[in-house]
């Protein structure tokens, strides 16, 4: 029997003016899955999940989440569903424990309800000691942290988080990831746009990439990364200055031209799994003192760089 | 920071309950309540209704007081209504620097998101505006009864004259949520307020008799509704008949609901 998918987008287009933001984009995800939307600034991530979460209606094209239209079955739609924006969407004047109150009270809970669900979710964020506080003293990873939690009180089905971790610090990243692992098990439908490949990599089993407003690949993190080509060849001198003697090397036993990183680094793409130890024996020979030599399958900022020709930017540390 | 994130209750289980009507004045009510524990916690908000009208009444007394009326005590009697008038008129445009605020923030597309009447976010932050109001008026009143303030007026045409100005200011508050819809940066709006309610305050009967005014701007304050509407308060505050100018203060007032809230509505559907 054919089950409804969580979210099924079907030429999702958006114009501003003459801009088409998103350009008739298609894609499902089914139930309890973690589908990442990966794309650079400006790819039109942010407006799908504007769209998907009915706060902007589309110019054309359709989407549903859990089978109800976005556009002519919206309550519904947002009674199922969670949102966490770019910004923490938190009100500062507030305690953490109000926020989460508020939003019970706006979700029709009766207020002894509200309350419990609000003490739940304070436990289960690791908020306990600064419900009391307002929101505006928070760290940016604690206000995150309500936000997610916010998004949560209603218990959605399907959950929309946009660039969750922004401007999060690594600690607090990983403190926001471990939370949509947790959703994620607890079966909740999970759509996260990031620009983030490692982000993508650590949370989602599947994949969307957006660049211009047009999906330019999808599939599992793994099917991408052998789309982006085979193995890779790394090889860094100890000394970066004997870093073309290494390409010539890597060069002239593999027959393809590599790439010189700043570092030094010597990368060529290659299928065969000899190339490794020949190269090794040749730079022994030639007296060239290794730093780090390997062969190793391309990550998906080699994906994302092979698909669209621009690098997306690295988690900052 | 040592937080753990080990869930202590499944996160999703049986949905709550919801009731299928929502009931859009319910969460008005509600998010009324967010913007009045706002109020009370934001240190700027709580001295726009409390210490400003202590301070706008002081000065208006002893600093213009002697000089327009001839003493403190008759000047007081003159100005105290038209100056509660200005104050919560005042008040008013902080509805729209307010929304201006939230809007930024995002915590509106939260509102949007959730299974809520759209109007309801506005109508919470009116709601709670209008305790704002109140609260100032009351505050007026009070120190102005401090400062010898004594009027014979019936308790019910006293609150006739608290009904006029919440009403003036419940109608100006749609023209400065709409500004907030077209405007945006919480400062403009802010500063636009002040541009526009300045002369609308001032050149009018609030504060001084308008006799020594030039031909022109007595024009000008004859239908600037500020002076309809002071007039009305000052006439139901003294005692006296006030039927024609509450009349015309509560027309204006109406009028501006009808053409402003609408479009403040709109424009606010209409941004996201």
């Amino acid at each position: 029997m054919h089950t409804t998918p969580a979210l099924e987008v079907e030429d999702l287009v958006r114009s501003f003016g003459d801009v088409r933001a998103v350009d008739g984009i298609s894609f499902t995800a089914e139930k309890g899955q973690v589908l990442g939307l990966l794309g650079p600034n400006g790819s039109g991530k942010t407006t799908t999940v504007r769209m998907l979460t009915t706060l902007l209606p589309p110019t054309g094209g359709r989407a549903s989440v859990l089978g109800h239209d976005v556009v002519t079955d919206a309550a519904e739609v947002r009674g199922r569903i969670g949102l966490t924006g770019q910004y923490a969407a938190v009100d500062e004047a507030l305690t953490g424990r109000d926020n989460l109150f508020l939003i019970g009270r706006l979700l029709d809970l009766p207020r002894h309800e509200a309350k419990a669900r609000a003490g739940e979710l304070i436990e289960q964020f690791g908020l306990v000691e600064a419900a009391g506080r307002r929101a505006k003293t928070y760290s940016g990873g604690m206000r995150r942290r309500l936000d997610l939690a916010a998004s949560l009180v209603g218990r959605p089905e399907v959950l929309f988080l946009d660039e969750p971790t922004t401007g999060l610090d690594p600690h607090h990243r990983n403190e926001v990831w471990e939370a949509v692992r947790t959703l994620a098990d607890d079966g909740v439908t999970v759509l996260l746009t990031t620009q983030y490949l490692e982000e993508a990599d650590q949370l989602a089993h599947d994949l969307v990439v957006l660049d211009r407003g047009l999906v330019i690949a999808s599939g599992t993190a793994a099917e991408l990364k052998s789309r982006a080509g085979g193995r890779r060849l790394h090889v860094r001198p100890e000394l970066p200055g004997e870093a073309a003697m290494v390409a010539a090397i890597v060069a002239s036993d593999v027959g393809r031209e590599p790439t010189i990183a700043p570092s030094g680094e010597v990368v060529v793409g290659t299928s065969d799994p000899l190339a490794l130890r020949r190269v090794e024996e040749r730079l022994a020979v030639a007296g060239i003192a290794v730093a780090e030599i390997g062969l190793r399958l391309p990550s998906l900022d080699d994906v994302f760089l092979s698909l669209t020709g621009q690098a997306t930017q690295g988690v900052p540390a | 920071m040592t937080t753990t994130l080990e869930p202590t209750a499944p996160v999703v289980g049986k949905a709550p309950a919801r009731r299928r009507v929502p009931s859009t004045l319910r969460h008005g009510a509600a998010l009324a309540r967010r913007g009045i524990v706002k109020t009370i916690h934001s240190p700027e908000a709580l001295i726009d209704v409390t210490l400003q009208p202590v301070i706008f009444l002081l000065l208006f007394v002893y600093v213009f007081g002697g000089a327009i009326a001839g003493n403190s005590a008759d000047y007081l009697h003159f100005a105290l209504p038209g100056v509660l008038l200005q104050t919560v008129v005042f008040a008013s445009a902080g509805t729209g620097v307010g929304l201006a605020e939230d809007l930024k923030t995002g915590i509106f597309d939260r509102f949007r998101s959730l299974p809520i009447s759209r109007a309801a976010p506005l109508l919470g932050a009116i709601g709670a505006d209008l305790v704002r109001y109140l609260t100032a008026g009351v505050i007026m009143l009070a120190f102005g009864f401090v400062l010898g303030y004594r009027t014979s007026a019936s308790p019910l045409a006293v609150l006739a004259a608290f009904g006029l100005v919440v009403a003036f200011a419940f109608a100006l508050c749609w023209v400065f949520t709409a500004l907030a819809m077209v405007v945006r940066e919480p400062r403009s709006v802010q500063g636009l307020s002040a541009t526009i309610m300045l002369p609308l305050t001032f050149a009018s009967s609030v504060f001084v008799p308008t006799a020594t005014m030039p031909g022109w701007l007595q024009g000008f304050v004859a239908v600037n509704p500020v002076s309809r509407s002071a007039d009305a308060v000052r006439a139901l505050l003294d005692g006296a008949p006030a039927g024609g100018a509450a009349a015309i203060s509560l027309l204006t007032s109406a009028v501006v609901v009808v053409i402003f809230a609408p479009l403040a509505v709109a424009l606010y559907r209409r941004r996201t």
